[in-house]
């Protein structure tokens, strides 16, 4: 059972925020623009313009994308969470989502198998955990 | 000036500007310049730099708080929804959950300490037989289990509103002094404090759904040590069931279940101790333990005292019982941080219970004869978890 929050957030930019960063994105381009006509009149002042507007992009790229995803951040998560039935006659397992009422050692639907009475031995949830830190200790 | 459709070509345009200015001061007087404001930064930094820095904090600590918030309303409207599902109430209960989420317990006066632990035991069975009550107002058509799991549902909702509460007075605190130390004090333990509401908002959809948390390890020890035995009630909530274990006789306790509870483990040690007239050879208690960072996730342990969390109570009742009939005590705890002992029982943790088990039979072997009588006390919240 997994559930993801769909509701929106109660959140908000700050307008001025947005504006910084539009207005230094739109400064940014404006200077790759210059970049570009200097090229063969003054080359070095062409590569600090260029040198300028890549900075400016790269900021201004950097700010939204770090506002999207702490507004993305802020989903309530849950992994779906697994109950195990086994039946009590021929030891058959199989594990499908848990149910509201489900409760370990709760007998269970008749088994698939020999149509034998089962029990509910596990309920968990299994997390992948995200790649070790290569750290020694 | 240009004439009017004649092409400005304006990199020409801004080396012409920038000419004159070169022209105008000379480039000494730039450089004159450019020391002048680096002279400006750094004593702007050494007067307001603290006040900077709190500006920082305060953004800082803004956006944990709109974080907070928004797991706050969702967990208030969790239990709103769970109790209307479950409770089917006549009227909107609405009011009546804003009301228990501002809840408070006082606890008792310690300036004369001897007595206290009865004093605590009494204001927190107060708090839980109101608890137990206003989920019955709130929720007429719960059953027993589910009104235990909607009790622990506004508990978890309750916590998450004070976390709120005190981070925002720390916030408004700092922004209304400009106190670095104010907003400092909060900054600092900030994540510890964000893990933990991440934790509670997880247990809230453990608790409105009834399934077995993290904290549950050792009362998934017993229950599954005394499936399959008739089992008895006992003080407080809890459950008894004599086993045959190793050639012994296994007295497993174990809170009450399938609903959200945790007993009064001290008081089903002590009714089982004074039942056998204190002829008990070893206590085991099996609990959950907050883990390091760096151990692993299930890793079970061993040692010697009384495994119990909460207030203390059942602890010291437990600890009384030991020195009235000298009763050896042995613990095993499964290792887990603060976010799985309240959210859904990880898989790691489940598969530590065969370990677990495997750790009692030895301890067991190794110090009691066969034949002696034993107790083995599954710690914890048995919600999700019969017997």
């Amino acid at each position: 059972m997994s559930q993801t929050n769909a509701s929106a957030p109660t959140t908000r930019i700050s307008a001025f925020l947005l504006m910084v960063v539009f207005v230094t994105l739109a400064l940014s381009f404006v200077a790759l623009i210059f970049a570009a006509y200097a090229l063969d009149q003054n080359t070095e002042a062409a590569y600090v313009l260029m040198l300028l507007g890549v900075i400016g992009v790269a900021i201004s790229t950097y700010v939204l994308y770090q506002t999207r995803r702490r507004l993305s951040k802020l989903k309530i998560v849950v992994p779906p969470v697994l109950t195990t039935l086994e039946c009590t006659a021929c030891h058959e397992k199989y594990t499908r989502e848990f149910v509201r009422g489900d409760y370990i050692f709760k007998e269970g639907e008749k088994c698939k198998k020999c149509g034998g009475r089962t029990l509910i031995t596990a309920i968990y949830r299994e997390v992948k955990d995200k790649e070790k830190d290569k750290m020694p200790f | 000036m240009c004439s009017e459709g004649e092409f400005v070509n304006p990199t020409a345009a801004l080396f012409n500007v920038q000419n004159k200015v070169t022209a105008q001061f000379g480039s000494d007087n730039v450089s004159w310049v450019l020391n002048i404001l680096f002279y400006v930064i750094f004593i702007v930094f050494i007067f307001y730099g603290q006040r900077l820095q709190t500006y920082v904090m305060i953004r800082e600590v803004e956006g944990s708080l709109y974080k907070l918030k928004y797991i706050k309303e969702e967990g208030r409207k969790i239990t709103i929804e769970t109790i209307k599902e479950i409770g089917k109430p006549q009227t909107d209960p609405t009011s009546r959950v804003d009301r228990f989420l501002e809840y408070f317990t006082i606890g008792p006066q310690n300036l004369d300490p001897a007595g206290i632990v009865w004093k605590l035991e009494h204001i927190l069975d107060v708090r839980d037989t109101r608890f137990k009550d206003e989920v019955k107002l709130m929720a007429p058509a719960a059953d027993e289990t589910q009104t235990n799991n909607l009790e622990n549902t506004l508990e978890a909702a309750s916590a998450l509103n004070f976390i709120y509460k005190v981070i925002r007075h720390y916030y408004l605190l700092g922004k209304k002094t400009l106190s670095l130390y104010v907003i400092m004090q909060i900054q600092m333990i900030l994540p510890m404090i964000m893990k933990e509401a991440e934790a509670y908002a997880s247990a809230l959809k453990a608790f409105a759904y009834g399934q077995p948390i993290g904290d549950g390890a050792g009362a998934l020890v017993a229950a599954k040590l005394m499936h399959g035995y008739e089992t008895r009630k006992v003080e407080k909530d809890c459950v008894v069931a004599t086993v045959p274990f190793e050639g012994r006789t296994a007295f497993v306790i174990k809170a009450e279940g399938p609903g959200g509870n945790v007993g009064k483990p001290g008081d089903a040690v002590k009714q089982v101790v004074e039942e056998n007239e204190g002829k008990i050879a070893m206590i085991v208690m099996i609990d959950a333990a907050l883990k390091l960072e760096g151990e692993g996730l299930g890793e079970v342990a061993e040692g010697v005292g009384a495994a119990i969390g909460g207030p203390g109570v059942d602890q010291f009742k437990i600890e009384e019982e030991l020195v009235k009939y000298h009763i050896p005590i042995n613990a095993l705890v499964v290792k887990e941080d603060v976010g799985d002992a309240v959210s859904p029982l990880r898989k790691e943790i489940f598969d530590s219970i065969d370990t677990v088990i495997e750790r009692v039979k030895q301890v067991v072997s190794e110090r009691t004869k066969e034949g002696d009588s034993i107790i083995i006390a599954g710690i914890g919240n048995t919600i999700g978890i019969g017997q």
